[in-house]
């Protein structure tokens, strides 16, 4: 674990100790349950989020992508009486199928990630809406997918699913990121992009990759929340859910400028931002204020962040500059 | 060229005594005296770290010394303000040019002093703004007018920009840091001009930079820094590159050259390549197994589109490669790579390495399937390669795990090195290997080169700088817009003028 994932752990437990001394209620098994599930709702696709920004790039198509896989997803099992076995795959095919427009847009065709997405979000959200007519779709009484309502909505040990599923996506995105040959190209495409073409990385495959595995994770997310909400309403599903994603990518350590970021990181601002929510549920502050709170501690985290880095780096390049200097003092003599 | 000086110098307006200045570990100046007349060519050389850059930072008020004084017409101040610098009269034209490229000239030069109208608004007096210009730019007869765009401007002209900013504001002194480090050879000759110009208009130069020939044509007075302190001044008639050399590193420069180890053989065979920039014009080339094959030519020659083409940067138009007799296809970076033809690239920083990568990152990034089992990296054989590397090229770091930014330009580029060195290299091409690079490591690189090349590697190497190229290779092919006009073969015909003639004229006889 890096410094700056501890003091974002750190954070987390502060914030909680807080809100445990206001409302015990916070401790309890049931609003623990309540709180992972939902980390884990937000964690699959804000690691997805996490792995565009490392390349530079940013993902602003997901909650959209939730709204309309989502509806997709509900009229195949519910109206057209497809088997889950094969929806699923569908839906997360979906996603992927999506990624690879935006990775090719970005790649090939030059165009900035920000306005491919934000096309995306537009483009995805029209065409969900277009699909229901506007109408809300839910599962309804007709049964028959109880399995994989199981697998996706159900709790083993009081542990739910979706938090299963996040660590399992975490820990395996973990590896890939943090110890795999194609997790190196990434930061090394977002740092430096021309450098990691010098060096024979082929950088628009794994520029693309990243959008792909974005596109995967939020299919995968879309099916945890569309039984999650039981019901999908095409104009409001998912709205805002990528600027959650990428709050908890910023939190967590993810540069915007790429090349930077962790999955630990981006694990534990999807939890501190979770913790906050619960927080002003629990301590009856208004819920309008919940996107407030939020702003004001990514606000407040990022900027300490910065300042500390700042004091770091003047550190080194003070210990860097004597070093030099008296290393290069014997040898001009 | 125009260098008649006549008369005694005037006296001097500017001087710096016994001018010192420590940092914690290190003497960066001793008892520096520098004085500077108008109308004074003054040459200022030395090594990397030196102390040019802070002997120049004293007198833009950005640094204040430790000991000794700044006289101004007479007047004593113990350390300069950046305001009272200017209002001396001394203005900076840096080696990065500092202008806006969304402006145009005018406003560039007058960028924060725009004349206005009154009024709550204060808008820009654009008519007087033009006005004003005009007369600047005439009086360094540029070729280009007050409204142009400085993003259609060359690197030349974005200088004589820079200086037309110097004389708007009365300069009397104009400190010139390696000004003609990216200008060609006709561009150089102008600025030369320019300098004497402003030199006839009694303004004051002080040039520093490591082309000593540019030296000898346009100063008045030579001072060398070493380590620190002055190390010695040639007045005019004394100036000579020998002497320059001497005074730089103390001892004479020995011979650059090694012979190579080995008979060349076949290497890489170019035939009828047509790169992006020069689409009509075809390279034929051969580069042998065993040798180094300097490739000299003014910039925008197509010598940096060649060696793209060849990396697969950019992939040819046309043409046909081959490696050891057999014909190969490269149309990316990963074509090349796994042919054993690597680029160690012009702009280090950019495209060389990433600099935020600790080192141990950079040294595997082109290889990392070979230190990694079933595509997880393996840490401890990145480790062992990137300690082999590191002890083979002396590439001076605290430790692999050191971000590259943190190291010296020649330590920087031992890691580019290592990055491919660390493989199975059969054709290295470098693009100008030694840039921003101090003396030391410049004769270490030279080094590996000639270790490479009896290697039985290929080398190709780029270079702008006439010594490095007549200094380090047994052939050398001159590039003249986007063609190789001409290849030396002798040793005995490597001079500045026969190179130069090709750069220049491309003739049709190839000069043996």
């Amino acid at each position: 674990m890096q410094k700056k994932d501890l003091g974002l752990l750190v954070l987390i437990l502060v914030v909680g100790a807080i809100t445990t001394a206001l409302n015990p209620v916070f401790l309890s098994p049931v609003n623990l349950g309540n709180m992972a599930n939902l980390v884990g709702l937000f964690g699959i696709f804000s690691i997805g989020i996490g792995v565009v920004i490392i390349t530079g790039g940013i993902d602003l198509s997901v909650g959209s992508m939730f709204a309309l896989i989502g509806v997709v997803f509900i009229d195949l099992m519910t109206n057209k009486g497809m088997a889950w076995e094969l929806v699923l795959p569908l839906a997360i095919g979906l996603g992927i199928c999506f990624g690879v427009i935006h990775g090719v847009l970005v790649t090939r065709f030059n165009m900035q990630p920000f306005v491919v997405t934000l096309c995306g979000l537009l483009i995805y959200r029209g065409a969900a809406r277009y699909y229901m007519a506007d109408a809300t779709i839910g599962f309804g009484y007709a049964g028959g997918h109880e399995t994989l309502e199981w697998l996706a909505s159900g709790r083993s040990l009081g542990v739910p699913h979706t938090f299963i599923a996040f660590v399992a996506v975490a820990i395996v995105m973990g590896i890939v990121l943090h110890r795999s040959v194609f997790g190196r190209y990434l930061f090394a495409v977002g740092k430096n992009e021309e450098a990691a073409r010098y060096s024979g990385i082929p950088t628009n495959l794994v520029i693309a990759s990243a959008y792909v595995i974005s596109g995967a994770l939020a299919g995968l997310a879309a099916v945890f929340l569309a039984f999650y909400t039981y019901s999908i309403q095409p104009s409001a599903h998912g709205n805002f859910y990528e600027l959650y994603g990428i709050a908890a990518a910023v939190l967590g350590g993810c540069s915007l400028r790429g090349g930077e970021g962790s999955i630990m990181g981006i694990a534990l601002g999807t939890v501190l931002l979770q913790v906050l929510q619960n927080l002003v549920n629990l301590l009856g502050i208004p819920t309008s204020l919940n996107f407030a709170v939020m702003g004001t501690v990514i606000l407040l985290g990022v900027l300490t962040d910065q300042q500390l880095q700042r004091r770091r780096a003047r550190l080194l390049a003070v210990k860097a500059h004597q070093a030099k200097t008296l290393g290069a003092q014997p040898a001009r003599a | 060229m125009t260098s008649e000086r006549g008369g005694p110098p005037a006296a001097p307006f500017l001087r710096l005594v016994r001018i010192g200045k420590t940092y914690p570990g290190v003497t960066a100046l001793a008892d520096v005296d520098l004085e500077v007349a108008r109308g004074e060519v003054v040459g200022l050389i030395g090594e990397n770290g030196a102390g040019k850059s802070t002997l120049m930072k004293v007198l833009g008020g950005v640094v204040a010394p430790d000991s000794g004084h700044i006289e101004i017409d007479g007047t004593v101040h113990r350390a300069l303000t950046v305001p009272q610098s200017l209002a001396a009269g001394i203005a900076f034209v840096h080696q990065e040019l500092n202008l806006f490229e969304n402006l145009d000239v005018a406003a560039n030069i007058f960028i924060g002093r725009e004349p206005r109208w009154g009024g709550p608004l204060h808008l820009i007096d654009r008519q007087l703004l033009y006005r004003r210009t005009r007369p600047l730019l005439e009086r360094l007869k540029v070729d280009f007018d007050a409204r142009t765009p400085v993003a259609t401007l060359s690197i030349a002209q974005r200088q004589m920009v820079e200086i037309a900013k110097a004389l708007s504001l009365d300069a009397r002194l104009i400190i010139m840091d390696e000004p003609t480090s990216s200008l060609t050879v006709a561009e150089t000759e102008r600025l030369l001009d320019v300098i004497a110009e402003l030199q006839a208009q009694g303004v004051a130069v002080i040039y520093i930079t490591h082309r000593l020939n540019e030296v000898k044509d346009c100063a008045d007075r030579v001072v060398c820094l070493r380590d620190g302190v002055v190390a010695g001044a040639l007045a005019h008639d004394e100036i000579a590159h020998a002497a320059m050399i001497r005074l730089m590193i103390g001892r004479d420069l020995k011979a650059l050259y090694t012979p190579p180890g080995r008979q060349p053989a076949t290497g890489l065979e170019v035939q009828g390549l047509r790169t992006v920039l020069f689409p009509d014009r075809a390279v034929d080339l051969e580069i042998r197994r065993g040798e180094i094959l300097g490739l000299a030519g003014l910039i925008g020659s197509g010598r940096t589109e060649l060696a793209r083409a060849l990396f697969g940067i950019d992939p040819p138009l046309a043409g046909a490669i081959r490696l050891d007799g057999e014909p190969i296809t490269v149309r990316t970076p990963h074509h090349a790579i796994m042919r054993g033809i690597y680029l160690v690239p012009e702009d280090r920083k950019r495209s060389g390495v990433i600099v935020e990568f600790p080192v141990r990152c950079n040294v595997t990034l082109a290889d990392l399937h070979d230190h990694s089992r079933a595509w997880l990296i393996s840490g401890g054989r990145e480790c062992a390669t990137t300690e082999r590397q590191k002890e083979r090229l002396h590439i001076r770091t605290p430790s692999i795990e050191s971000e590259v930014i943190t190291l010296s330009g020649g330590n920087q580029q031992k890691v580019v090195l290592a990055k491919w060195l660390a493989m199975r290299p059969s054709v290295v091409i470098f693009d100008e290997p030694t840039r921003g690079i101090d003396v030391g490591a410049k004769s270490e690189i030279y080094a590996i080169l000639r270790q490479l090349a009896d290697a039985g590697v290929a080398i190709l190497m780029i270079s702008s700088d006439m010594e490095e190229v007549i200094g380090v290779s047994d052939r050398i092919a001159v590039m003249h817009e986007g063609r190789i006009s001409g290849i030396l073969e002798n040793r005995d015909s490597f001079t500045e003028t026969n190179v130069l003639e090709l750069a220049v004229n491309s003739p049709a006889r190839t000069a043996a």
